[in-house]
């Protein structure tokens, strides 16, 4: 379990990027950070694995303070995905899913032999091991670095934008394979993104932050379309407009749910 | 040409003379320079004043540093140490700039993740931070190659033996074969000495040509993200 205790970060520049924020993230559950561009969400993860030292307030993983533990040894021991994959360009892929295992220790042979296993759990064809990562297409290099994320087995993972610059396509294959992983693996995923449907899709908990690193309501996917917290947030997710503001109409004596255009969604079966 | 015959024993030692001169200064300068170019490219302080100190270093006229050197350094003006020491010193003129810009061609993105999944600030700098600065350090090597192979010549003018002596005795004896020669010896030593580093840098640097095609994909990829 993540908990943020009335967590604040204020940059030496003035900068308050995250403003008292208080939320726990539940073990075994993906918890999405969604908002705009700046709105402290790259900050407020980061403050997981002390990236980013808060200067109020508290971060505990399991009720213990991260400030007290070793910011390198915490790091190692925590699964961290990011845009661009952030793969070290100068190794190769089954070299950059060994290097969080190699750097603590484990022996070469295991590493290596464990880094292909990951290949599979990703989806990834072992004969890509060789290549350097310039070589794969997008899709490939996150899912490498998601394979690295997860190579030491760790309880928690983190995801910045993981899927952002890689096509729709190829964003929603992921996202399923994403969905299938966490079934399987029941990680503490903590997952950003500024595309509310992607929150919605993947979150157990979706945590939808403002301008100024406030947290404007932190709930189920449901429960924030049922009850948002406010204009902003009934805004941010377009509870009233579009696809979000369904209604039924009745089609030959069947109920079909339609959008505020008018676009069919779907039928109603009970 | 027969010249060249009668004194390709002679030719041949100077050029191993001159290699003895400067291949240690190349080294020499490469490995000097890395941490100044680091230092230069971390704190924004640090990079006007050591650049400037470098530009100041390699205004210094050549005859002028080998003959300020002995006082200081408590060696012989002919000492061929002397000579390496000042061609170490504009080695490291040339290539401390090149050095800093290979540190910050590192994109800051690929340093965060490498600090994200648990490198030490140690280990980043061998692991990750000098190997990706490779290809640039190794183009200003290529210049500090060339430019020391040349400045070493400079030194058979105080009397350090090397391609340049054939210069300087072709001069004072009217051998313009000679003079020739000394020309095209240095050219060639030059050259085979690029052409090494190169070799060298491919095989350290596997990924760095492949991947050099690819940043230009990707680049693309991006602006048509962008442009969407
Ligand atoms: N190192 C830093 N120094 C100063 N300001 C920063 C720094 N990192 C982020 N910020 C600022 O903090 C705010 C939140 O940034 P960030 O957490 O990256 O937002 P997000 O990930 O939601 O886009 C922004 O205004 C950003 O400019
Ligand atoms: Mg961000």
């Amino acid at each position: 379990m993540i908990e943020f205790r009335r967590v604040t970060k204020q940059f030496p520049d003035g900068t308050v990027a995250v403003e008292d924020v208080d939320i726990v993230m539940p073990p075994h559950k993906t918890t999405v950070l969604v908002g705009s561009s700046g709105s402290g969400k790259t900050t407020l993860l980061r403050m997981i694995n002390r990236m980013v030292d808060p200067t109020g307030g508290q971060v505990l993983i399991d009720g213990m303070d991260v400030a007290t533990q070793d910011p390198v040894q915490l790091r190692r021991g925590i699964g961290y995905v990011m845009q661009n994959s952030g793969l070290l360009p100068h190794r190769k892929v089954i070299d950059n899913v060994a290097t969080v295992p190699l750097l603590r220790g484990v022996g070469k042979r295991e590493a290596y032999a464990h880094a292909l296993e990951l290949l599979d759990t990703v989806g990834l064809d072992r004969s890509l091991a060789d290549r350097y990562p310039s070589q794969l297409s997008g899709g490939q290099q996150q899912r490498v670095g998601v394979a690295r994320g997860l190579a030491v087995d760790p309880n928690i993972l983190l995801m910045d934008e993981p899927f952002g610059a890689v096509d729709p396509i190829v964003r929603a294959e992921l996202q399923q394979e994403l969905l299938r992983l966490q079934g399987e693996l029941g990680k503490t995923v903590v997952f950003v993104t500024h595309d509310i449907d992607e929150a919605f899709l993947l979150g157990d908990q979706v945590v939808i932050m403002q301008q100024g690193g406030k947290i404007s309501q932190a709930a189920s996917p449901a429960e924030i379309l049922a009850h948002p917290a406010d204009d902003f947030v009934a805004d941010f997710v377009g509870a009233d407009r579009g696809k979000r503001a369904l209604h039924v109409t009745e089609v030959d004596g069947r109920n079909v749910v339609v959008d505020a255009d008018g676009r069919p969604a779907g039928v109603l079966t009970s | 040409m027969n010249w060249l015959w009668s004194n390709l024993d002679l030719v041949g030692e100077l050029m191993l003379v001159h290699l003895a001169l400067s291949v240690p200064a190349i080294i020499l300068s490469f490995v000097i320079s890395v941490p100044i170019g680091w230092l230069a490219h971390r704190y924004r302080w640090s990079r006007g004043v050591l650049l400037s100190l470098c530009g100041l270093l390699y205004a210094i006229p050549s005859l002028a540093l080998f003959v300020a050197l002995p006082p200081i350094t408590g060696l012989s003006l002919r000492s061929p140490l002397n000579l390496v020491i000042a061609l170490t010193l504009y080695g490291i003129a040339v290539i401390v700039r090149t050095s800093a810009d290979a540190f910050d061609s590192v994109e800051p993105d690929i340093r965060q993740s490498a600090t994200a999944v648990g490198y030490s600030a140690v280990g980043r700098f061998w692991g990750v931070e000098l190997p990706l600065a490779g290809p640039v350090l190794l183009s200003g090597v290529r210049v500090v190659i060339v430019s020391t192979v040349s400045l070493a010549t400079v030194g058979a003018v105080i009397g350090v033996p090397s391609l340049g002596s054939l210069f300087t005795d072709g001069f004072q004896r009217g051998i313009q074969a000679e003079i020739v020669t000394g020309i095209v010896a240095t050219i060639v030593l030059a050259l085979a000495l690029d052409w090494a580093s190169v070799l060298i840098g491919r095989l350290l640097l596997p990924w760095s040509r492949p991947s050099a095609s690819a940043r230009r994909l990707s680049v693309a990829r991006v602006e048509r993200v962008d442009a969407a």
